[in-house]
């Protein structure tokens, strides 16, 4: 196997899922690449001054302007006649609220620009607070359960939704626990002409709490749950989903996380793992994930 | 009024100049009073005449932020802004710096809400000098036009590598007609090298920008950048006279003096007052007051050797500013008095705060700010003042 674009000697935890999302994307990407990156884990634990994990091009500027600083470097990559992949890796912080307007600004633009999100469903950086990608009753530092709560009461926002709603031409969910599918989608986005945008399920270890060696188990629970479908569209169209076999109950994937533990002790937690196999129920219906 | 003037707009003028400049790319974000400037220039490069591309975003923090990948990229850089729009960069213009990125800004001065005001004064800018940009301040659309060539010599200078606003006052310099004197586009070619960064965004040769810096480095960051500023001292000056020689018109570098060498009042402000104060000081000299007037053209890095020199025989100083530092006087007249202090100098300074929001500062109001001025010498009753309070309302 080549060298990883991405250097070992990172500081990411042992068990985090954003380095290896990373390798990954990188992997399909190969050395003609520039990445941007706003402002979090990310930036943190491959960047201490004066090192460096990167073999690739990185820039980091702000926490919410990496899709206006990724739109600069694609214009001077056209303007200079280069074929250079650009991409932005971003956490769900970045990605769902506090970048949403440069997002938004540069999917409407039409840049040549592959915007992947790891998403961890949480502002880790800063010790776990509650995101907009945060789904429904999780546990954060923000949202912590109590007699009078139970963890985070709004639903994940549907990020992808709002990526078509751009007509973002390439949109794709994808897991770290299906590395062959990542980089394939990395691969279509990068030839897509316009933006593209990739969103990955990427566990985190301390905000989710969970034994290190299982981060892959987890993920690959979140897509057999039917919580995080494996989709695919192109010009708008669905055009592929990720089936599941027989799909798995919600509670298998609930009971391995400390983010979730209050579902098992407080008197309605039955109730809201109801509810949340619902969401996996509606997700299952939606994208026909079982034939 | 010689053969090569015409009569344009302030913003035609200065967008002529950016044109002349051949920045690879331009991102801005319309507010007024700077809207015309980048309307011009997307007109340019809409009839081929100017080879740039222009990207319309999405808010000035996207626009200035899309230039931060720009400039790394080794592309050459353009916007403009003022008040709220700078106010929403902020963030952005500590990153340009810090990463030593040579941007080139004009500010179209206009004061800050709330209460919303489109009229000019200078908090904007003024409230953004320790972002680490270089300003310069200009007083007609001529010395704008030539200041903003000027800007990109000096900012993108290995030495210097910091970015640059160049600020007028909004309406009062972009939306007057004037006789001006366009860049001829081959001299100011000639005049500005082009910018080939040796540190770049490039696969064939990877690096890392905006690393983060923990507490056994982040000082000699934020050094080097003091350090580069100082520079900037001397390179501004050299490059106005390198100015001078090619296009022969010369403003000053970090400062200029009318009428300053005997006078005993002195006046000291930046920006497009300065007009009317002269008109002011050639009255009261024909009445045998000795009135002169120092011009803060360079306010960050802060010329406080240039200004001691040139002040050092003054009875009296008059700081005349368009901002207020909310609870502590202004810029310009807090910064004058701190390089002041450790000298033998001692002169009395007072400051006045005027023209804000847009309100005229008139030739009879530069006389009251001599008469307190004279007053100052026998005793300081008040350091600081609003000029022309309408007492009738408050």
């Amino acid at each position: 196997m080549e060298r990883s674009l991405l250097a070992p000697g990172h500081r990411a935890c042992a068990g985090c899922a954003m380095p290896t999302t990373i390798k990954l994307v990188l992997d399909a990407a190969g050395p003609n690449t520039i990445v941007v990156s706003p402002t979090g884990c990310l930036e943190v634990t491959t960047t201490p001054f004066p090192e460096s994990a990167w073999c690739v091009p990185w820039i980091h500027s702000l926490f919410e302007n990496a899709s206006a600083v990724a739109s600069g470097v694609e214009v001077m990559m056209k303007r200079r006649c280069k074929d250079t992949n650009v991409i932005v890796i971003g956490g769900d912080g970045s990605t769902f609220d506090i970048g949403m307007g440069c997002n938004s600004g540069m999917f409407e633009r039409g840049h040549k620009v592959l915007y992947v999100c790891y998403d961890n469903e949480a502002y880790m950086n800063t010790g776990v607070q509650r995101s907009g990608s945060t789904p429904f009753c999780a546990q954060t530092t923000t949202t912590p359960p109590g007699s009078k709560s139970s963890g985070n009461p709004r639903p994940k926002k549907d990020m992808p939704a709002i990526a078509l709603a751009h007509r973002v031409p390439y949109v794709a969910t994808a897991s770290v626990a299906y590395p062959v599918d990542l980089r394939r989608k990395v691969k279509s986005a990068l030839q897509t002409n316009g933006p593209s945008y990739i969103q990955v399920n990427a566990p985190c270890i301390t905000g989710w709490t969970f034994d290190a060696g299982t981060m892959v188990e987890i993920a690959r629970l979140a897509v057999e749950t039917g919580l995080w479908p494996l989709a695919e569209w192109v010009n708008g169209e669905l055009t592929g989903v990720k089936k599941i076999r027989r799909p798995k109950p919600v509670q298998e994937y609930l009971k391995v996380q400390g983010r979730y533990k209050h579902l098992f002790k407080k008197p309605d937690g039955g109730d809201i793992q109801k509810e949340i196999q619902t969401i996996a129920d509606k997700n299952i219906a939606k994208y026909k994930l079982v034939d | 009024m010689t053969a090569n003037m015409k009569v344009v707009e302030g913003s035609y003028a200065v967008a002529h100049a950016v044109m002349c400049c051949k920045p690879d790319v331009i991102s801005a974000y319309p507010i007024t009073p700077q809207t015309h400037i980048v309307e011009h220039l997307s007109q340019m490069v809409a009839n081929g005449e100017l080879d740039s591309e222009f990207l319309t975003v999405d808010s000035e923090f996207s626009a200035l932020s899309v230039l931060v990948g720009v400039s790394a990229c080794g592309g050459r850089c353009y916007s403009s802004t003022t008040s709220q729009g700078l106010a929403l960069m902020y963030e952005v213009l500590y990153n340009a710096s810090g990463m030593r990125l040579p941007l080139v800004m004009n500010v179209a001065n206009r004061a800050m809400g709330a209460p919303l005001n489109i009229w000019n004064d200078q908090q904007d800018s003024v409230g953004a000098r320790d972002v680490g940009w270089l300003q310069i301040y200009v007083e007609d659309v001529q010395e704008a036009v030539d200041a903003t060539l000027q800007a990109y010599k000096i900012a993108e200078d290995e030495s210097i590598r910091t970015p640059a606003m160049v600020c007028m006052d909004g309406f009062i310099l972009t939306h007057v007609y004037e006789p001006v004197e366009l860049l001829d586009k081959e001299r100011a070619s000639a005049f500005l090298p082009e910018f080939r960064p040796a540190k770049i965004l490039d696969p064939a040769r990877p690096m890392t920008f905006g690393a983060f810096a923990d507490p056994s480095t982040y000082t000699e960051f934020r050094y080097q950048q003091f350090e580069a500023q100082q520079k900037a001292l001397g390179k501004i000056e050299s490059v106005a006279r390198e100015f001078q020689e090619t296009f022969n018109r010369y403003y000053g570098g970090l400062i200029d003096s009318y009428r300053a060498d005997d006078a005993e009042v002195v006046i000291v402000t930046m920006g497009s007052v300065i007009g009317t104060i002269k008109d002011a000081i050639d009255a009261m000299r024909a009445e045998g007051k000795k009135v002169g007037l120092v011009k803060v053209r360079c306010y960050r890095p802060f010329p406080a050797q240039a200004l001691r020199q040139a002040l050092k025989d003054a009875s009296v100083i008059a700081v005349i500013e368009k901002d207020v530092s909310i609870g502590a006087e202004a810029g310009l007249v807090t910064d004058l008095k701190s390089s002041f202090y450790n000298s033998k100098l001692r002169i009395p300074i007072i400051g006045f705060a005027a023209g804000l929001g847009g309100r005229d500062i008139t030739v009879k109001d530069i006389r009251k700010i001599v008469e307190r001025a004279e007053a100052a010498r026998k005793g300081i009753e008040s350091e600081f003042e609003f000029l022309d309070l309408r007492w009738e309302i408050l």
